[in-house]
């Protein structure tokens, strides 16, 4: 199987130095430059946030239980939802895959020592932190009332919440952002192993370098977009202010001109991760590995032109509304093809169901729902009576929790044996998987129901007619909450009593498996050669590959 | 003492392939300040395409001659910055030290002229709010945006000062050595700083001549 395809100096015996216990001190977590252990801090930090989001949204749903206002007041209300969308985009989504199973994996799978920038690499997780103090200023001294998009002239003449230190702390956390991009980009370029071609490169790589081209050109607008609504709220420069001549439009663009691509940065390294996912779990090539790579950069510049679809009914001109549709349903081709090549890549393969693979297989069918309504949103005609509903809400629900949730978590289990050395529980894993799925169709799918109905989003108090939807919503809620926590508890009870994995529990291929669970300071013992595409997993000659498929390896799962 | 000193960190497999490494990460960096600025360039055309009229008025009211005396500043200390690598490949090491202080120098001239404009246009009542000097009120918009670029812009500055003298202060001391990899990193970025300052000059200074 693999060890055919790579060349190693021979590896050590059982290791006793790996990275999480070479030094054991806070202070050495602190200071440290390896990427993996910058891995492991962006993790606990955005699982923080994860379930500070999860609660505030938990509130939403509970107060949606009737029509009326019950618990929260209409103040409260609006600043709980705001809270959940800013803390979750900018505190969860964007930052989840690429730092978390990005930070640790990328120089892993092409066979480097660290990234190209250790230092910087810290210095973005510091930056993260300090946005992050920023938003729980804002959590603590009362919150913000503009919902995520922050749309002028709410947020700059008229909401009474802490706006500015609410666009201080996304701004900051943009330039973490900005420097994983940087350091990316500058890793893949520069330091693959030799042999590790780019045409070579896991799907998982090749999605953290769209991505990355994505956070790079897109962030920076956003900054400069916060920092004019800061200008003009805290200072008073006439930026936005339609009685000065300023034109509130204007920074609708600005923003969707990053956010629309933002969804890019949070289900692209989703894509990445299904791709290892689906591979291991059926013994199969990817389908189609070069139409994958092109999908993948094809989504990535094609987001860039879609933005507009956004402000269908803010104002657009008719020609602009129709370019912006015709591109937005461009942009779903690329994603259709990945779609379809993860589903031929599945066709006559030896599937099993971990953990991981029901994690991926969740994300397959609910990105596809979500990406399906997507176009259902991207007509003109639709979108004018769609728009502002809950049918939005259940879309990008759908792409980001049903497509990257998922995806992360599918993720962390796969890689949890590399991170820790350890196996997790394997039937409460599945067990949690499949909760996940049940809980949050019973959550959205009613949404859009609603949606389609009439119910708009962003509302306290609704028509009675639509309660049974909202109450089925929020029980599915509390299914996934549920489903959130149980990984929290039997991944923190692995890390102790887990079953040791071994080096490479799922007989998968790619370099990360090569070394030792978990892996030494410096990766691996020498410098890794490549001299065969990922995917090795039967032999390119046998289409069928099923008979040839590389054998699992005993005892490991199942 | 030049190249062969500098040192060779994690994960980079030898000096020449950090040198470029560093270099092509600041490029990246520098493209992304370009979408920065980009973002309020685009915000200045939108708004100056809209009231054509205020732009012209409020554009009469900045002072070419410090924008100019400031072009001036900059793009001398570009050109000493770029001295200063070129005496420090040469192995200059006085002349060198003596560059980096210079251009540091001039960065601190440009703001402290800056500072000076500043104050002239406080006094003349250009700063957007109640008391704003000029009318129609969409005037406010062009010096909003004089505002918000000129200090974003000499918010990168002083951080390029810093980094100068910083730069220098560990050649002084033999920390780093002559021609680090760092000069050049700062040495870019230095001189993008100052094609950000051309921009802002086209934009600001010279409608108001024309």
């Amino acid at each position: 199987m693999t060890d055919t395809t790579l060349e190693f100096a021979p590896a050590a015996e059982p290791l006793e130095k790996n990275y999480l216990n070479e030094e054991t001190t806070l202070w050495s977590w602190l200071t440290t430059t390896d990427h993996k252990r910058i891995g492991i801090l962006y993790t606990l930090s955005i699982t923080f946030f994860f379930f500070i989001g999860g609660l505030a949204i938990g509130v939403v749903r509970l107060e949606l239980m009737t029509p009326h206002a019950d618990i929260v007041s209409a103040e409260a209300y609006n600043r709980l939802f705001s809270l959940h969308g800013i803390i979750m985009v900018w505190f969860f989504l964007v930052p989840s895959i690429p730092t978390t199973l990005g930070n640790f994996l990328v120089p892993m799978m092409i066979g480097a020592h660290d990234v190209a920038f250790p230092r910087l690499n810290l210095l973005s997780w510091y930056l993260f932190m300090l946005g992050a103090l920023f938003t729980l200023y804002v959590l603590i001294a009362g919150g913000v009332d503009t919902g995520w998009t922050f749309y002028t002239p709410l947020s700059t003449s008229y909401a009474t919440g802490h706006v500015a230190a609410a666009a201080a702390g996304v701004f900051v956390a943009g330039f973490s952002t900005i420097a994983t991009g940087v350091n990316f980009v500058a890793t893949i370029h520069m330091l693959r192993a030799p042999g590790m071609t780019w045409f070579r490169l896991p799907l998982f790589v090749w999605s953290m370098y769209a991505v990355s081209l994505v956070m790079l050109l897109a962030t920076p607008v956003l900054a400069m977009t916060l920092l004019l609504i800061f200008a003009e709220r805290v200072f008073g420069m006439p930026v936005f202010d339609p009685a000065q001549g300023g034109d509130p439009l204007l920074f609708q663009h600005l923003f969707w001109f990053y956010s629309h691509p933002a969804v890019y940065i949070m289900i692209l390294p989703a894509m990445g991760v299904v791709s290892e996912i689906f591979t291991c779990f059926a013994r199969r090539r990817i389908f189609g590995y070069t139409f994958m790579v092109y999908a993948l950069l094809a989504i990535a510049v094609v987001g860039f032109m879609v933005w507009g679809h956004h402000m269908f009914v803010a104002g657009q001109s008719a020609l602009a509304d129709l370019v912006f549709s015709f591109l937005s349903f461009i942009v779903a081709v690329p994603s259709a093809i990945k779609v379809f090549n993860w589903t031929a890549t599945l066709y006559r393969g030896q599937i099993s169901f971990e953990a991981p693979m029901l994690y991926a297989m969740g994300f397959l069918a609910l990105f596809t729902l979500g990406g399906l309504t997507g176009l259902h949103l991207a007509s003109v005609p639709l979108d004018i009576h769609l728009h502002d509903t809950y049918f939005v809400i259940a879309h990008f629900h759908f792409i980001m929790v049903g497509g990257t949730v998922s995806a992360f978590l599918g993720g962390i289990h796969y890689w949890w044996p590399k991170f820790t050395g350890r196996m997790y529980p394997e039937s409460w894993a599945r067990f949690a998987a499949i909760t996940m799925s049940i809980g949050f169709i019973t959550t959205f799918l009613p949404q859009y129901v609603m949606g389609y109905a009439g119910m708009p989003r962003r509302y306290q108090i609704y028509l009675p007619q639509f309660q049974i939807y909202h109450v089925i919503s929020s029980v599915g809620a509390m299914i996934l909450a549920v489903a959130y926590i149980m990984p929290l508890l039997y991944l923190g009870w692995s890390l102790l009593y887990g079953r040791r994995a071994g080096s490479n529990p799922w007989g998968a291929t790619g370099l990360e498996w090569q070394t030792s669970s978990p892996p030494p300071k410096e990766n691996f013992h020498g410098t890794p050669r490549v001299v065969e595409g990922p995917y090795v997993y039967h032999d390119a000659e046998t289409a069928s590959g099923s008979e040839q498929a590389a054998p699992r390896p005993q005892g490991a799962h199942r | 003492m030049s190249d062969s000193a500098t040192i060779l960190r994690e994960p980079w497999p030898n000096i020449e392939r950090q040198r470029y490494g560093a270099a092509f990460g600041i490029w990246i960096f520098l493209v992304t300040e370009m979408l920065f600025f980009g973002a309020l360039f685009l915000n200045y055309a939108v708004n100056r395409s809209l009231h054509p009229e205020a732009f012209r008025i409020a554009s009469h009211e900045t002072d070419i001659v410090y924008g100019t005396a400031n072009t001036l500043i900059l793009l001398t200390s570009s050109l000493v910055m770029t001295l200063a690598e070129r005496v420090a490949a040469a192995n200059w090491r006085r002349l060198a030290l003596t560059c980096l202080i210079v251009t540091a120098s001039l960065g601190l001239a440009f703001l402290v002229v800056k500072g000076f404009e500043y104050s002239d246009d406080l006094s003349k009542g250009l700063l957007p709010g109640p008391n704003f000097a000029l009318e129609p009120p969409s005037t406010q918009l062009f010096w909003g945006l004089y505002w918000i670029m000129t200090v974003v812009h000499a918010i990168h500055l002083t951080v390029g000062i810093g980094l100068v003298v910083w730069l220098s202060v560990l050649i002084a001391r033999r920390v780093v050595p002559l021609g680090t990899t760092a000069s050049e990193v700062i040495s870019l970025y230095w001189h993008f700083v100052d094609v950000i300052w051309l921009t802002v000059y086209a934009l600001i200074y010279l409608p108001g001549v024309a």
